[in-house]
């Protein structure tokens, strides 16, 4: 089977840009990515284009070119830009085009997300009481988390302090504002114990991903990054998940994280020690701590050391967000994972400027969960 | 005065009150046994579609809660625009399942994982006609109450 490689990135600023309809922050990001490549719009062959707000993503194609090129739309949630990439890779991997293109846009208002419950398959009366929030998720998995495996509240609030300081090395990073533990830990409550500013927030930006044949990766640069592997998992009975009004007493059921975790190291024959630079999914400060976990990278409850140490930062022995991650981009939901995969194209070629990891970069891995539990993974290398 | 109470849903809780002891209204597969809340006509590990109504246990302990600081989005929260902040978790029902609720008290500091919890009925929100809509919530038992009852 013929392997996809990485041979342009583009990304719009993530942020809010009244007036600029999200169609148009997408054929900037596309427009990056190209030239990045080195190609032009005619030459893609096919691709896959997300988005949460945007009910036909696919009519990008008038702000680039109607050249009759397949572009199919995807949703998955947060696993949105997860799955474009997986399936743009397949299509190369498949022989179905020799270049193709993973496109995310999104431009959601202020606020939390308000939804209607029903359309998630929940009964009305778990919104009308207060309970359909995606944060009580979130505060209620870091507070068990800390309680089983001795997590401090400095400890969440490092993890935020750290995004905010590696997105204020990022022109393109939303919340470039740096902020002292303290300073977190000084802003209110939202979801105990999770504070404002261990929140990420909704928000507007793109991003675009041009794949080709490895073997064809020559013609187009000297630096391709290729896609080892990438997996989705929906969640199984008895994990607990979000926006679950209940779930079955039992043995502890591994999160979709874990599961499309391990398909991933074992489809790409990299365990989790190669990894060289992450970025996890960091909706809070909280699940940035138990993806850590959930993504084999340390032990359950090894995070409190480590996060002290050091070792997640820009100069650690496993730095992870190091573009400022949820946490200090925000997220549009469509285009939140090629903005991962951006971060992590830009690390191994050596080309992430203020923000660069050092030494020779090998491996990247990325990560995506959302409601109403799909996780999806993908490992990247030079 | 008579103020005029009505569910949040109809066949969440055992209702009206007097009738009967307050219980949820969850349901019990046919086949595997699987435990659902709310009731579900199909099975999420069977797939089986034959189940029969199951009143849950009303008491279990906390496994896990947060708080609510900031009122949610309306629609579909429809609590009063007064907003006070509550607490919700996770209670763990022996050998059911965990069910998501609201709790009663919305001091963090005095709610601890693994402490007893009691089902109860909370009226969420008043409607313009002075109706108080009822909601199911969980009640912290009080550890010595808790104690003494298990020593009896
Ligand atoms: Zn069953």
């Amino acid at each position: 089977m013929t392997e996809a490689v990485i041979i342009g990135v583009g990304l719009h600023p993530f942020g809010r840009f009244p007036g600029k309809p999200a169609l148009d922050m997408g054929a900037d990001a596309v427009r990056l990515a190209l030239t990045d490549a080195g190609v032009n719009w005619p030459q893609i062959q096919g691709g896959y284009i997300g988005s949460y707000e945007v009910a036909n993503p696919d009519a990008i194609v008038g702000r680039l070119g109607l050249t009759g090129v397949p572009l199919r739309g995807v949703f998955n949630g947060c696993a949105t830009a997860g799955t474009a990439v997986a399936l743009a890779a397949r299509a190369i991997e498949t022989g179905e085009h020799d270049l193709t293109i993973a496109i995310g846009l999104d431009k959601h208002p202020r606020g939390a997300f308000a939804a209607d419950p029903s359309v998630a398959g929940i009964p009305s009366w778990y919104g009308q009481t207060g309970l359909f929030l995606t944060t009580h998720f979130f505060g209620m998995k870091i507070n068990r988390y800390m309680h089983e495996h001795g997590i401090s509240h400095e400890t969440l609030a490092r993890v935020a302090s750290k995004n905010f300081r590696n997105a204020a090395r990022n022109e393109k990073a939303w919340r470039r504002t740096p902020l002292s533990p303290e300073e977190i830990l000084a802003s209110p409550v939202l979801n105990y114990p999770l504070r404002q500013f261990m929140y990420c927030g909704p928000n507007e930006g793109a991003a675009a991903i041009v794949m080709c044949r490895a073997d064809q990766a020559h013609k187009y640069t000297g630096k391709p990054v290729r896609v080892r592997s990438t997996a989705l998992r929906s969640r199984r009975l008895g994990a607990f998940e979000v926006q679950s009004p209940s779930f079955p007493v039992g043995e502890p059921v591994d999160s979709p994280s874990v599961d499309a975790s391990r398909a991933a190291y074992e489809s790409a024959g990299i365990g989790p020690e190669d990894v060289d630079v992450a970025q996890l999914q960091d909706t809070d400060a909280g699940s940035e701590i138990i993806h850590m976990a959930e993504n084999g990278l340390c032990k359950d409850g090894e995070q409190e050391r480590l996060i002290t140490e050091g070792a997640t930062e820009i100069g650690g022995r496993l730095p992870v967000n190091t573009d400022g991650g949820l946490l200090g981009n925000g997220e549009p939901i469509g285009a939140s994972g090629l903005r991962q995969i951006h971060e992590i194209v830009l690390q191994l070629r050596g080309a992430a400027g203020a923000r660069q990891i050092p030494g020779t970069p090998r491996v990247g891995y990325t990560h995506l969960y959302g409601a109403p539990g799909a996780s999806a993974v993908t490992i990247l290398s030079t | 005065m008579t103020t005029t109470q009505r569910p949040v849903a109809e066949g969440l809780f055992t209702w009206p009150p007097a009738a009967a002891p307050l219980r949820l209204i969850g349901s019990e597969c046919r086949v595997c046994g699987l435990v659902s809340f709310p009731a579900a006509a199909t099975c999420v590990r069977c797939a089986s579609d034959e189940s029969k109504e199951r009143l849950l246990a009303d008491r279990g302990t906390l496994w896990t809660y947060t708080t609510q600081n900031f009122r949610p989005p309306s629609p579909p929260y429809d609590g009063p625009e007064a907003f006070e902040p509550y607490a919700v978790g996770y209670i763990e029902l022996p050998g059911e399942l965990l069910i998501e609720a609201r709790l009663t008290e919305p001091d963090p500091d005095k709610l601890r994982i693994g402490q007893t919890m009691l089902l109860t009925l909370v009226p969420y929100t008043v409607r313009d006609d002075g109706t108080e809509i009822v909601t199911f919530a969980f009640a912290p038992v009080e550890e010595s109450t808790h104690a003494e009852q298990e020593a009896s």
